[in-house]
């Protein structure tokens, strides 16, 4: 018996499959290309010389007793704008999230959702360098735009939370004659604030990096010091505020994932 | 006559073209009777229970329908007034619709809400107002140590028995339970649906029960309703059925065994808006 | 019955804590709300916002603009893709699913610890250190312009991908990459045709994502001279030219939902 079968043809890839994947490289190669890029200077000789007399500038750092203390309360101060800062966008996400998932009528989700869009699109040193007008330099202005920038994303993620929620028990609830409020504050809170909580650690771990360089514009905590010591090549203390900011981005993840875990348990 | 219906159908979910659910539905249930519905899984017992808890809405095509709870027809009124009716009915779905990090003592007292105001409510999530009344609602079903408990470190049954516990919180007139005992070993089966019944009858209130344990129903519920594709088969006093109407009630279905009946996937509930 | 709510106690104290830990925060933090409301503030707030209308949009501005805003999708992509060239070969260094000594014994062997430890705190170092104190920092090497933005992506990127590349390769299913292994294939070999085919989708969904993430993080880096729309952004809110910035901010808003549309759109397609 001759076996006569020919092979199946092997599916092809779908043209516009194809063509996005070419689309992808053409932007990596253009992005390259376009940029002034100066990959000269960067890897010549002089260059990597530079860098590390440069880098060698920055030991040992600085550990005078003034100056430690001046680290700690600047540390401090960095630590209280993002944590207030997210405290502060956690409350007014939860307010908002409440008309962006869909609850209170579809024009109010619209709305809400791209006002929430223009919040969390604007980063949050950009929001720092246009609310330092109205609130003056120091860390007020930087609480103020953390908390402007994490409303946005916590307001999303709280809103998509509220619509992906099983609705048996609210919904049971309102049956029952529960009112709208009361059936939300029984059912649905406590079915999501688990998953809340842990987007709102999540932000204040992001949040206080973010804070860490706020500074940079003034907006006082670690950044301003760094960005002050920095332009008076005072490396050695450059040096000893990186490792701070070091040290408390370490400390914050932590607590956060500790946190994180007591609560999921 | 707390439930009095004529020719009502119910379509399933959405689409105005969608099947029916249940058809050309007629009975009559006056206060304080304890009926049992049976039938195999599809028949339409979810639907007539969230029909009975105005979930449903009956298709308004036949002008001799007739529908009408606590002697109003719900679908009449304002949207408000509904609302009013619903506080004197309590619905209870097969899932027990419990939060599941929510404490026990949380999750019974919500059967007071409709009673609650605002203020109330908040207060109670703070530091529960009544613990003493979800204790003694809890005891009946011998519960009670579980009073501040999560519902997530409870068992199958344990939380089928607090949805129950929520009903005797509850001051509806009108109990609509779907099939309460699923979870539940047959001596636990038995004296749950003692509690329900004893307490329908202290409050004089109508208990409409969906059962799949057909022998838990005939011994126990003085009428059964047989529902079968949407229809009634037989509605008569549990000492009138005999085994040959059960037998052709379930015929050719090999349900008998403990299925949950499909979540209401097609079963669309009339969520009030806010 | 039980007397007392046993939450109630514990409730209470979290309260207390919260409330001794958040005054002196607001101190720190200078939380002085009505300084916003003050007649100063917002005389001057009210004069900067009503420069804002109506927006920039001459023909130049309009042209500079589109080139500052080119050049902050060529930074981030550009240091994405050398983010990547880094963090690939890191995450097949560091991660266990590739371990060959742990096959059969189920420990891995003590060089083998130390070289993935060692590339894993490379990775956490590169991560924790905020981009913009690498920008800040490249820009006194490299000088001012995009090439500092560039690498500072790179090399923040670089540790964020290794991480997380790593972390979704040890929680997808083994088996595949095991029973590949353990038949004498090569590592690589293994990663290709065990390891990768499981992930693959939350590998790219995540890529994507990040160079979203990196075109907010260009923008950011302009403000300490990288170039780019941020450069420009900071030099109109030196000279209060609201005008300037409400066009750029549009831009910059517009620019993020395409990037978030084009992102959901290859992450459906390619994932």
């Amino acid at each position: 018996m001759k076996m006569e079968t020919s092979l199946p043809v092997a599916p092809k890839m779908r043209a516009s499959t194809m063509a996005l994947l070419l689309g992808i490289v053409v932007l990596v190669i253009a992005s390259f290309v376009s940029l002034p890029l100066k990959w000269r200077e960067f890897l010549s000789a002089e260059a990597v010389n530079t860098t590390i007399e440069f880098l060698r500038g920055f030991s040992p750092p600085e550990m005078a007793t003034p100056f430690l203390e001046r680290i700690a309360s600047a540390t401090l101060e960095t630590l209280a704008m993002s944590a207030i800062g997210t405290l502060l966008a956690t409350v007014f996400g939860m307010l908002l999230s409440l008309f962006a998932s869909g609850r209170l009528g579809l024009t109010a989700r619209l709305l809400t959702r791209t006002l929430l869009n223009v919040l969390r699109s604007i980063p949050e040193l950009v929001w720092a360098a246009i609310l330092l007008i109205a609130a003056g330099l120091g860390p007020f202005a930087g609480t103020l735009a953390l908390a402007v920038h994490t409303t946005g994303v916590l307001g999303r993620l709280f809103a998509d939370t509220l619509e992906n929620c099983p609705p048996l028990s609210e919904q049971t609830l309102r049956l029952n004659g529960a009112s709208p409020a009361t059936a939300f504050l029984y059912a649905t809170l406590p079915h999501c604030s688990p998953q809340m909580m842990s987007y709102v650690l999540y932000r204040w771990e992001n949040n206080i990096r973010a804070a860490a360089i706020l500074g940079v514009v003034g907006a006082g905590g670690l950044g301003q010091m760094l960005k002050y010591h920095l332009s008076l090549f005072q490396m050695h203390q450059a040096a000893t505020v990186i490792i701070a900011m070091l040290v408390l981005v370490c400390v914050v993840d932590a607590t956060s994932f500790a946190l994180r875990r007591k609560m999921t348990r | 006559m707390t439930i009095l219906f004529k020719s009502i159908s119910v379509r399933h979910e959405g689409a105005a073209q969608s099947a029916f659910a249940l058809r050309d539905l007629s009975l009559s249930i006056g206060p304080g009777e304890q009926v049992a519905l049976i039938g195999p899984s599809g028949a339409g017992k979810t639907s007539l229970l969230h029909t009975l808890a105005c979930a449903l809405k009956p298709d308004q095509s036949d002008p001799a329908s007739l529908y009408h709870l606590f002697d109003q027809d719900p679908w009449q009124l304002s949207s408000a007034e509904r609302h009013a009716l619903r506080s004197r009915l309590f619905l209870a779905p097969q899932t027990p619709p419990l939060p599941p990090r929510q404490r026990v003592v949380n999750a019974v007292l919500a059967g007071a809400l409709p009673q609650w105001s605002l203020w109330q409510a908040v207060r109670s999530l703070v530091k529960p107002i009544d613990p003493a009344r979800a204790y003694a609602a809890l005891s009946k079903f011998n519960l009670q140590d579980k009073l501040y408990a999560r519902v997530d470190r409870l068992s199958g049954g344990e939380r089928q028995r607090c949805g129950m516990a929520r009903a005797l919180i509850s001051s509806a007139e009108l109990f609509l339970v779907d099939e309460p005992l699923s979870a539940l070993d047959p001596t636990l089966a038995i004296q749950t649906l003692e509690v329900l019944q004893q307490e329908a009858r202290t409050r004089n209130a109508t208990l409409i029960c969906s059962l799949h344990q057909v022998e838990l129903a005939r011994a126990y519920f003085p009428r059964v309703i047989g529902l079968r594709d949407g229809r009634i088969v037989f509605d008569a006093a549990s000492n009138q059925i005999g085994d040959a109407d059960i037998a052709a009630l379930y015929r050719n279905r090999e349900d008998d065994a403990p299925v949950p009946e499909s979540p209401p996937a097609s079963v669309a509930t009339v969520i009030p808006r806010c | 019955m039980p007397e007392r709510d046993p939450a109630w106690n514990g409730r209470i104290t979290a309260c207390v804590v919260m409330i001794i830990i958040l005054w002196p925060m607001l101190v720190m933090a200078e939380f002085k709300p009505w300084i916003l409301l003050d007649a100063q503030s917002l005389g001057a707030t009210w004069q900067f916002l009503s420069t804002f209308f109506p927006p920039a949009h001459s023909a130049e501005f309009l042209e500079m603009l589109l080139y500052a805003t080119w050049e902050t999708i060529a930074m981030a992509t550009a240091g994405m893709t050398l983010a990547l060239l880094g963090a690939i070969p890191m995450t097949l260094i560091a991660t266990e699913r590739l371990s060959i000594s742990r096959l059969g014994t189920g420990r891995i062997a003590a060089w083998a610890v130390a070289v993935r430890q060692l590339v894993r705190w490379l990775l956490i170092l590169l991560r924790s250190v905020p981009e913009l104190v690498w920008a800040l920092l490249l820009v006194r090497i490299v000088g001012l312009g995009p090439t500092a933005g560039v690498i500072a992506i790179a090399l923040t990127y670089c540790g964020m991908l290794g991480k997380v590349y790593a972390d979704i390769l040890e929680s997808s299913d083994s088996a595949a990459c095991d029973n590949l292994l353990r038949n004498g294939s090569g590592r690589l070999a293994a990663f290709f045709y065990g390891a990768l085919p499981s992930s693959a989708s939350e590998l790219v969904s995540y890529t994507v994502y990040r160079w979203e993430c990196a075109i907010r993080g260009s923008v950011v880096m302009g403000f300490v001279g990288a170039g780019g729309l941020g450069q420009r952004m900071d030099e109109s809110m030196k000279m209060l030219a609201g005008d300037e910035l409400a066009t750029m901010l549009l831009m910059f808003v517009l620019l993020v939902a395409c990037a978030d549309g084009v992102s959901a759109m290859l992450r459906k397609r390619l994932a």
